[in-house]
């Protein structure tokens, strides 16, 4: 039976996804399948899928486990870093506790070192993640690093993984990637049709789900259903559109989407890890040696711990033309050094090449900065 | 035609009635702990029955129910900073919670900015604490520093700096010498922060410190920039917010 579903209602389904989905994770695990919890996007979702298990982003968004996590990490350290050890640490994360292994990439010296102190506790094995994405040497190493991750896995869950079925994974991963692509590209659409706050509730909540068809599925038919609504003529306001870049945004940093969107203004791209960043480039199904087309797509996911890092300048400059975006907000989480430094130059690339203002904003887990935030931003959206 | 502005700070609250863009009143009261009553009490003492349109801003700007409009402090301070003086591009304001600086065009619009709302230290509130444990009134700032040297104050924060003030009298070390060094610390950093966007010409300074001579020269000497003010730079804001308002009125 077809049940139907205005659109809200729809958004509130993702949104609750990572609420409800400890019980979807629960019913997973009890089918006797491994689960395995990541923390970022450079790890190839492929493997764990090629082996029939699940992945999921373990919790990091929130402020509720830092002070757990101060009294061993220091406290000017970022907080994503801070929440992600606490969460593990207090055993408050349901998708912690369902992981059979964590695994870790050494995108920072902050997150090298707490998955030192968090491996006393978990079984977490961490990738060699190269910073220089342009050279051959680097390639041959993520290829090698996703090889011997393969090989623990075979090891530990007592699995063999061909290649047939890494194969098939990567078309199914590429599917997912397509309809996540299609749906935040909906964001082109001007006048908008979907709010910066909605894409977010999908993006985040799609992580959530553990059966790709579904997820396929879900976000093609909400695709589908919000393009019928904009033919049929239903469109939001025009307002002034906010590509955000920066940092992971999800969970309470969302306080930054709601502050741009509450003063005026709509987002309507996100070059961010959530985002596009990591779902805009598919695997090349075409090469033959899988381990080699996985290195070269997870390699040119643009996060600022590469340096030279041409992949987020690359996709900065074809969306903000794509998404006709009026100006861009670079999202920092404090202490992030990788990304605080990058400000310079994304702000000179803005500024200087697309003519388009731009605004850094740096700020934490805590609610503290909110009235602060609503003045910059306010502000910002108000020069435009 | 009449329109009011009201800047609800932190520390003061300034109100402006604008008459055909002439300033024909003003205002200023302490914000005190309730900016509620403080803007509310501004408003009437504004209010004219041909008022027809008042804007807020300022921290307290959502706290006026009868307000028309409420808009961010630093769009404001533009504005009402190129109302009081012309060929002006660059405004540094150091207020009592935040210092800001705004980038303006050639059309006296925003473009760019940058706020410091996380260290106390490059703020008005510094001084006003110093100013307290040194038992001086802040008016009577220029008096007590002038011909006076700094003592270096070495704290990067307002807290610490607060204990390093104590050992330096502990020290016997002169209170007004303290209060030049205080000086000479917010307008370095205030310096520093400024420097992250593009400087040029003079700059405009407003917010409660430009009152200070001693704090204009002190960051004059660290800018290199020449820097001007203007008797009612305290009332850039809520000259702004009127001056936005009447524009509003007028097409």
């Amino acid at each position: 039976m077809d049940i139907k579903k205005e659109l809200p209602e729809i958004f509130e389904e993702f949104n609750e996804a990572r609420r409800n989905g400890f019980i979807a994770a629960k019913k997973f695990k009890e089918s006797n399948r491994p689960m395995i919890g990541t923390f970022c996007t450079f790890m190839p979702q492929e493997l764990p899928l090629a082996m029939g298990a699940a992945t999921v982003s373990l919790c990091a968004t929130s402020d509720e486990t830092i002070g757990e996590a101060e009294k061993e990490l220091p406290r000017n350290l970022c907080p994503l870093i801070k929440s992600s050890y606490g969460f593990g640490k207090t055993d408050k994360c349901p998708y912690f506790f369902f992981s059979d292994m964590v695994i870790g990439e050494t995108t920072c010296d902050g997150k090298r070192k707490m998955f030192e102190l968090m491996g006393e506790y978990k079984p977490v094995h961490v990738m060699q993640l190269p910073n220089d994405p342009t050279t051959d040497v680097s390639l041959e190493m993520w290829k090698n690093e996703i090889i011997k991750l393969k090989d623990i896995f075979e090891k530990e869950f007592e699995v063999k993984i061909s290649d047939d079925s890494v194969k098939e994974a990567i078309v199914l991963k590429n599917r997912e990637r397509k309809a996540l692509k299609r749906f935040y590209g909906l964001g082109k659409l001007n006048p908008p049709v979907i709010t910066g706050t909605d894409i977010l509730k999908v993006l985040y909540g799609s992580t959530f789900k553990f059966d790709k068809e579904d997820t396929i599925e879900d976000v093609n038919n909400l695709t589908d259903k919000i393009i019928n609504e904009y033919e049929s003529g239903k469109v939001l306001d025009k307002k002034p559109r906010i590509l955000i870049t920066g940092c992971p945004i999800g969970g309470v940093t969302e306080k930054v989407v709601k502050a741009i969107e509450d003063n005026g203004a709509i987002v309507v791209f996100y070059e961010n890890c959530m985002g596009a960043k990591a779902l805009d480039e598919l695997v090349d199904e075409s090469i033959d040696d899988v381990y080699e087309a996985m290195a070269k797509k997870y390699l040119n996911i643009g996060c600022s711990c590469m340096s030279p890092n041409p992949q987020r300048f690359g996709m900065l400059d074809s969306a903000i033309d794509e998404y006709e975006v009026d100006a861009v907000v670079d999202v920092i989480l404090q202490a992030c050094h990788t990304y605080a430094i990058e400000t310079v130059s994304v702000k000179k690339f803005v500024n200087g090449i697309k003519n388009k203002p731009y605004i850094a904003i740096e700020t934490d887990y805590s609610t503290a900065d909110i009235g602060q935030l609503n003045t910059r931003l306010a502000a910002f959206i108000e020069m435009l | 035609m009449y329109t009011i502005g009201i800047d609800s700070g932190s520390t003061t609250t300034k109100g402006i009635l604008l008459k055909d863009y002439k300033i024909v009143k003003k205002i200023i009261v302490p914000t005190g702990a309730n900016p509620k009553r403080a803007i509310k009490s501004v408003y009437e003492s504004l209010i004219d029955k041909n008022h027809i349109y008042t804007i807020t801003t300022g921290y307290g700007r959502n706290l006026l129910v009868e307000k028309d409009k409420a808009i961010t402090e630093i769009t404001c301070h533009g504005k009402g900073v190129s109302f009081l003086e012309g060929d002006i591009r660059v405004v540094i304001d150091i207020g009592g919670q935040d210092s800001k600086v705004i980038i303006l065009d050639e059309k006296n619009n925003i473009s760019d900015f940058l706020m410091n709302d996380k260290c106390a230290a490059g703020t008005g509130r510094f001084m006003e604490v110093i100013m307290r444990i040194l038992h001086q009134d802040l008016d009577d700032l220029d008096e007590f520093v002038k011909g006076i040297k700094p003592v270096k104050i070495s704290s990067m924060c307002a807290v610490f700096a607060e204990s390093e003030v104590i050992s330096l009298l502990a020290d016997d070390i002169p209170g007004n010498e303290i209060a030049k060094g205080v000086i000479n610390s917010i307008c370095e950093r205030t310096a520093i922060f400024a420097r992250r966007l593009p400087l040029e010409n003079k700059v405009f300074l407003s917010g409660g410190l430009s009152k200070s001579i001693e704090i204009r020269e002190t960051l004059e000497k660290h800018l290199g920039l020449k820097i001007v003010t203007h008797e009612l730079a305290q009332y850039a804001g809520a000259i702004g917010a009127a001056v936005i308002g009447m524009n509003k009125k007028m097409i």
